[in-house]
């Protein structure tokens, strides 16, 4: 970590910081140039160091070293200095006020009573986290990496392996901390510890993989809320990395946060277009692999993978539907901002046009649920049944709710065993000949989860299909998010 | 020159050494781990009549899920009790 710059020291006297750039401060040039006169008043000029004319003790603040040490918010800024401390300090112009501080009932007596000042460059935003790189002191202790002279910086990603593929953004200190100013964590609190490679992992690098897949500050509590549920035991973050199926962490998020930060819950939710939706998934990814060292074809031995293991998050479409919401449903407050994480993969089309009535729709979709995996496979693989506005709009009207649904899906869920053995259908692949006969239902009592997303338009719904369920394999986890924003 | 922060956990890989190679496998106990795929247990029942022939005797464990790593405790007894281990990865 690197310190401090030591702040300015002061002068005994009146300083004053104006930029040329402030019709206040060009306004105030010949009071400062009066003051000046008198020998104990140093100007420090923000902007153009022949700035004003007539002053004879300009200082050139153009790096903004003083005016950043000073906490200088507006100019002009008047500071009378005692005994080399600050002693009082006033901003803008106030005739009243600028004669009480000098002294003098004559000063600027032609000009207006009142002007306010101009911004201080030291706070535009475009300028203050170079300033707290350059001046602060670092709050970060990553290791520093400097390129080559002549290397290209969206090549340096790849060369060096941390990229998923796609181009990064490159993680300076500057675009770090403006990312860590999306929580109020300390950059060193631990967040997680990260599978494969077990490594406990930092909210300073997580914030470092999130700018490097385009997240904005406000993400971030998504993003390190998601880094935390991926890591929980129940989870099994490293079993659905290391397995050669297909499935990678599915971020749902609901609550007011999505609507918040602009994430889409309709129209091409699961798709691209949406910087929150791309991002913040992609981000948990880039920390399983370049912290948790979990990459393809090493530890992830997935033999084909799957979109949603470059990263696949949206939220629920909540305004107006008619089913509990997902996280609600899994025991979270409604209202309250929060993520679930599934072991899943792309979506399977549930295609529907023609049913109007949710006698027969919920039969389409326990049609299309029942092959989740295999359709002579049960109680193994979860699916997560992504319900669309035109669809759920024949629950709604019908006066189904979640409970209804839920308990008419179960049902038509229930599926018989002849048809599940080994050899049934003149398939190998099935379940032990003892089982014939016997009931089995598709989906582990948990295995199932419901949320309602997608566009106005499009009698359309989907099956995330997951992985292996529940304790032998992963469970969905739900977690509020953390309100330290 | 731009400066960029380090998004890895900054560790390299660390080299092991391996155990040495057992000369012979008589009156050695050897473990064999099946980690709870379907049928996995009928390639260790062979490996298991295999080794016994050749003097070696057996210990069979099982991880819960195939899905997980084996627990510190199973990996502390293998380690512990037994000269050699072989983990089966049927499917």
């Amino acid at each position: 970590m690197t310190t401090a710059t030591p702040a300015f020291p002061l002068s005994d006297g009146i300083i004053a910081v104006v930029k040329r750039d402030c019709p206040t401060c060009e306004l105030v040039a010949p009071v400062l140039a009066e003051l000046s006169k008198a020998g104990d008043t140093v100007v420090f000029s923000q902007d153009d160091p022949m700035f004003p004319e007539g002053v004879s003790d300009i200082a050139d603040d153009r790096s903004l070293e003083f005016s950043w040490h000073h906490d200088i918010e507006t100019v002009p800024t008047l500071i009378r200095v005692a005994g080399g401390a600050e002693t009082e300090r006033i901003v803008g112009w106030s005739r009243d006020q600028w004669q009480a501080f000098c002294g003098s009932e004559q000063l600027g007596a032609e000009l207006p009573d009142y002007r306010p000042g101009c911004g201080s460059l030291s706070v535009d935003p475009n300028y203050t986290d170079e300033l707290e790189v350059r001046f602060g002191g670092s709050r970060v202790v990553s290791r520093r990496v400097e390129l080559a002279a002549l290397e290209d910086e969206m090549e340096m990603a790849f060369d060096r392996g941390w990229s998923d593929g796609l181009p990064v953004v490159p993680p300076t200190e500057a675009r770090v901390l403006r990312m860590l100013d999306g929580t109020s964590r300390d950059p060193q609190d631990v967040v997680a510890t990260v599978p494969p490679d077990l490594n406990q992992v930092t909210v300073e690098q997580v914030a470092i993989n999130a700018v490097m897949a385009g997240c904005k500050p406000e993400y971030l509590p998504v993003v390190l809320t998601a880094v935390e549920a991926a890591c929980e035991t129940a989870f099994n973050m490293h079993g659905l990395l290391a397995t050669t199926m297909f499935s990678g962490p599915i971020i749902v998020v609901n609550g007011p946060i999505a609507q918040r930060i602009g994430m889409n819950a309709e129209h091409n939710v699961l798709g691209q277009g949406n910087r929150a939706n791309s991002t913040i998934g992609r981000a948990l990814q880039l920390v399983i692999r370049n912290l948790g060292g979990g990459r393809p074809g090493e530890v992830d031995m997935s033999a084909m993978g799957a979109p949603s293991k470059l990263g696949l998050c949206f939220a629920e479409r909540e305004h107006d539907s008619p089913f509990t919401p997902l996280s609600a449903e899994r025991g979270i407050e409604p209202g309250v901002d929060a993520i679930t994480l599934f072991g899943g993969q792309g979506p399977t089309p549930i295609v529907d046009q023609l049913s109007r009535t949710p006698e027969s729709l919920v039969r389409t979709f326990a049609a299309v649920l029942r092959n989740t995996g295999h359709p002579k496979l049960a109680n193994g693989f979860d699916a997560m049944l992504l319900i669309s506005p035109e669809h759920a709009r024949t629950f709604r009207d019908a006066g189904w709710d979640t409970a209804r649904l839920r308990s008419e899906l179960e049902d038509l869920l229930v599926l018989d065993g002849d048809d599940m053995v080994r050899g049934a259908g003149g398939i190998d692949e099935g379940f032990p000949p003892s089982f014939a006969g016997k009931p089995l239902p598709k989906f582990r009592p948990e295995g199932l989860l419901i949320a309602h997303v997608g566009g106005d338009a499009g009698m359309f719904s989907a099956v995330l299909s997951g992985w292996v369920g529940g304790p032998k394999g992963s469970e969905p986890v739900s977690v509020p998010i953390s309100p330290w924003m | 020159m731009t400066t960029v922060l380090d998004p890895t956990a900054g560790k390299a890989a660390e080299a092991i050494e391996r155990v040495d190679r057992l000369d012979s496998l008589e009156g050695k106990v050897v473990g064999l781990l099946d980690i709870s795929k379907p049928r996995g247990d009928k390639f260790l029942d062979r490996l298991e009549e295999r080794l016994g022939d050749m003097g070696a005797t057996v210990k069979r464990f099982a991880k819960p899920t195939f899905t997980k790593p084996a627990p510190v405790d199973l990996r502390h007894e293998i380690a512990t009790s037994c000269d050699a281990v072989i983990e089966a990865l049927a499917d």
